[in-house]
């Protein structure tokens, strides 16, 4: 199930040590211990996972968030990545993070490429609302049959040497599976923010976000710096893709329930504040591990469902937005 | 043509059509036929609100599958007449899309959409999960032993009940476009701040939109228990719903009911003669690369070139009339 | 506050997140009146407008109509009582033609009289000199043209109250005097009417009362002769 590997490699240990001397009186604390331990093994695992999601957002906190493009096909590009991802690891044994940072540039000229065409289509004729997200829909369509037809429905998955061994400190698990991601999603976005704040490109798109008239009476074309931004939030999908294949096993249909979570998400950060796509990213994140922990898995998609419809109810502007 | 002749072209239409496929004695015609009305019924649902009011529904699916699993629970429960589960289906998946648009169409139409499609795969997720219907391994459903018409076998009688919602839902997509509530359904779609300042209710005008839309999907989507006999949820939830939904409207035209019509019939036909020849998934990619094409390239669909040949010939013959 | 108050604007404010667009308005209009509105660009004229309208919702203050209370009703349900609008960039139904543009606000906002649509439909176009493009689309118009289109498609909602929003931007001399003797035409026929513009001479002939708004606040409302010559307006306006 997306999101919540349930492999016993995973779940927290639900047995408190037996070799704690405890007293036979005292059932109620053995429970506690218990919960407490289910407790903080959830709010850590959703803390990774709120890592990992981040580091799926963060594209579309660009695109939607920033540049109010639509894309509804991230998760497309996402899933490409992790396919990627699998080909290099499955046949030359490449570490699969290490491939899709090989891969950034591919991604980053589809971006581009991709963009092109929805502004010279959809945009320029102010068609977007309706035909260029029918547009993306469409390639979001596409890739997952494509995908179905070149890999079949069978899940996919890559081997690394750190999916697998877990860390214990005290009371808590930390798979590698679980915090590489992690890392490499903070790297991500880290860079990212710092890329936006101190380089001239960078503050470009932010200005595009803002105000396009500004940009254009500054002579800097809007349409051109919309174009890399597009191309930027289409190239860290090669890495999210990597790293959602080192979290779970990958098929085709799974970019669909990314769907739900990435938007809720980003409208829950703020449309393009990345502090706060972090913080959605972890509120969500830990929300889903409980959720799992104590309802099972397979209600992951309806959290993050609910999640959305709340959020979209309650506060369109998000936590740190305009 | 009032609505009263309308509804009769329609009804003689669909009983040439009966008769024909009657006459050339071939079973296949009528279950390929009930694909292809039942796809005119799901766009033209669709078109109702997409096409007519601009907000986008992606997922066209869980509308249509609830409408199917409505169908397999009161199957389980008690017997109904077809038609009735019908009304049933429609009654849930169109208080569905009352509540889907009571909580998102407050906002811009991007929202509605996406909820949309994440509402499709929460409802397979409910759905699959839930073993009062099957859950992932599916459902039987035994037909009935006679036919409520006679002389006819049980495909012909899912053809004729198909045929008659079809009737009433291109009726009731015609009767909107030309009355009252088309103007206030075409105002939101061109721009809802002026449809506002000029007294339409667009928040009201929208649910009923997505009520109706939704209620005509699942009715759409009611009687296929019956015509498959075995359903799970990743044939009830199949893609070809999602896609087709969104690409037959797209492909035949929006503006006005005949779009859906003919983007359903080239959409659906091309389908199942692909399906025999072709395996099911490139069927699929080609539907899905059909949309984005027309999308980028025919924004109007084949009813926008069919109008453009038309004002160039008006054009071409004006210029001829003054030599 | 007198019996034939119209409209009641009373500590009306609104913010932007942390910008302040409007702060504590506070604008009296009676039944008939001739009121124009002026300031820079940035003051909050189309602000005002919009909260007044119901499009965008004002955190404090109020707004009445007719003695009843606009807060919480959205911007059709103030059309349907009798206040119209029309926006500064024009906003026309671009599938609609023109005749089916002027329609809409007269089956929707439950005000017109027992005249059958078409005919005022036909009367509105012809007020505006477009009868003759009746079924063309507002992709076809010029600037004027649509400027025209606009008002007649806020005259269609039969309001009590019209607010017209720099409906003359741009446009010529002569195109301007077009406009302007519609509106006086409008308010001899019993229709209250605030002009906002930039063009002082349109205000100054138009205007019974002139109203001035500067970065979010008002500083002026009086005699437009008496206004212009206010060495605050004169400084923040119209000196410049």
């Amino acid at each position: 199930m997306a999101g919540i590997p349930t492999s016993s490699r995973w779940m927290p240990r639900a047995a408190p040590d037996c070799s704690s001397q405890e007293p036979a009186h005292w059932p109620h604390s053995r429970i506690m211990e218990m919960s407490l331990d289910l407790l903080g093994n959830a709010v850590v695992s959703g803390v990774l996972l709120g890592g990992f999601y981040a580091a799926v957002t963060i594209g579309v906190s660009i695109s939607f968030g920033m540049l109010d493009i639509v894309n509804i096909a991230h998760p497309a590009f996402i899933i490409l990545g992790s396919y990627i991802a699998y080909i290099a690891n499955a046949t030359i044994g490449l570490d699969p993070i290490l491939a899709a940072v090989i891969a950034l540039p591919a991604f980053y000229v589809l971006g581009v490429a991709v963009y092109q065409i929805y502004y010279l289509a959809f945009e320029r004729r102010g068609d977007e609302a309706l035909r260029g997200l029918a547009f993306f829909f469409g390639l979001l369509f596409i890739t997952e049959v494509l995908l179905v037809l070149v890999f079949g429905v069978d899940y996919r998955l890559v081997e690394a040497p750190y999916i697998g061994p877990t860390l214990h400190i005290g009371v808590v698990d930390l798979p590698l599976r679980l915090l590489v991601p992690c890392l490499v999603a903070l790297v991500l976005v880290a860079g990212l923010q710092i890329f936006l704040s101190r380089t001239f490109l960078g503050r470009a798109i932010l200005a595009v976000a803002q105000d396009q008239l500004a940009l254009r009476l500054m002579a800097a074309d809007p349409v051109r710096i919309k174009r890399i931004a597009f191309g930027l939030s289409i190239a860290t999908a090669s890495l999210a893709g990597a790293v959602l294949i080192v979290i779970q096993p990958v098929e085709p249909s799974i970019g669909r329930d990314y769907i739900g979570r990435i938007f809720a998400i980003c409208v829950l950060g703020g449309m393009g504040s990345f502090a706060g796509t972090l913080v959605a990213a972890m509120t969500l994140g830990i929300v889903e591990s409980f959720t799992a922990t104590f309802y099972g898995p397979s209600w992951a998609p309806a959290v993050a469902f609910g999640f959305l419809l709340i959020t979209l109810a309650v506060r369109p502007a998000g936590i740190f937005g305009r | 043509m009032n609505g009263a002749k309308f509804v009769l072209l329609l009804l003689l239409t669909g009983a040439a059509g009966f008769g024909a496929a009657w006459l050339i004695g071939n079973a296949y015609l009528f279950f390929a036929g009930y694909v292809v009305l039942q796809y005119i019924a799901l766009a033209t649902a669709w078109n109702i609100l997409g096409g007519y009011t601009g907000y986008v529904n992606f997922g066209t699916a869980a509308f249509f599958a609830l409408g199917a699993y409505t169908t397999v629970v009161l199957h389980k429960l008690t017997t109904l007449p077809v038609p009735m589960m019908m009304l049933v289906g429609g009654l849930v998946s169109g208080i569905v899309g009352l509540g889907t648009g009571y909580l998102t169409l407050r906002l811009r139409g991007a929202f509605f959409s996406i909820a949309t499609l994440a509402l499709a795969v929460v409802v397979q997720t409910l759905i699959t999960n839930w073993n009062f219907v099957g859950g992932s391994r599916g459902a039987y459903i035994v037909r009935p032993p006679t036919v409520p018409l006679l002389g006819i076998d049980y495909i012909q009688y899912l053809f004729l009940v198909m045929l008659v919602l079809v009737v009433i839902v291109l009726a009731t997509a015609r009767t909107i476009e030309r009355s009252r509530l088309g103007y206030g359904f075409a105002t939101i779609r061109d721009d809802e701040i002026a449809a506002e300042a000029s007294g339409v209710p667009t928040l009201r005008l929208k649910l009923l939109a997505t009520t109706i839309s939704g209620a005509f999907m699942g009715m759409a989507g009611a009687p296929l228990p019956y015509y498959v006999t075995y359903l799970d949820p990743a044939s009830g939830f199949s893609l070809a719903y999602a896609v087709n939904g969104v690409a037959m409207p797209l492909v035949g035209g929006t503006s006005s009911w005949l779009g859906p019509v003919i983007g359903a019939i080239l959409l659906g036909t091309l389908q199942q003669v692909a399906t025999v020849t072709i395996s099911s998934a490139l069927n699929l990619l080609i539907v899905g690369l059909m949309l984005v094409a027309f999308v980028i390239v025919a924004p109007n669909g084949i009813l926008g070139l069919l109008q453009g040949m038309r004002e160039r010939l008006r054009w071409h013959l004006a210029g001829r009339s003054r030599v | 506050m007198t019996a034939d108050t119209l409209l009641e604007v009373s500590g009306l404010g609104k913010r932007f997140g942390g910008f302040v667009a409007l702060e504590s308005i506070g604008l009296n209009v009676a039944e008939k009146e001739r009121v124009g509105l002026i300031g820079p660009n940035g003051s909050g004229k189309s602000t005002l407008v919009n909260c007044m309208c119901g499009t965008l919702r004002n955190e404090m203050g109020s707004v009445r109509f007719a003695g009843q209370v606009l807060d919480g009703l959205s911007a059709h349900e103030r059309t349907r009582l009798g206040l119209a609008r029309s926006f500064q960039l024009p906003r026309p139904f671009n599938t609609l033609s023109l005749a089916d543009n002027l329609r809409v606000p007269l089956l929707y906002s439950g005000r017109h009289g027992s005249q059958p649509i078409d005919a005022r439909c036909m009367e509105l176009l012809r007020v505006v000199g477009l009868a003759d493009k009746s079924d063309r689309l507002p992709r076809d118009l010029t600037q004027i043209e649509m400027r025209k289109l606009e008002l007649a498609r806020a005259m269609a909602a039969d309001p009590r109250l019209l607010i017209a929003d720099e409906a003359m931007a741009g446009l010529s001399h002569a195109e301007v005097d077009d406009i302007l003797s519609l509106l006086i035409q409008l308010n001899e026929q019993g229709v209250t009417v605030i002009l906002i513009e930039h063009i002082m001479r349109a205000v100054m002939h138009f205007s019974r009362r002139l109203v001035v708004l500067v970065a979010g606040r008002k500083i002026a409302d009086g005699d437009p002769t008496e206004v212009v010559r206010d060495p605050d307006v004169v400084r923040a306006y119209l000196g410049e």
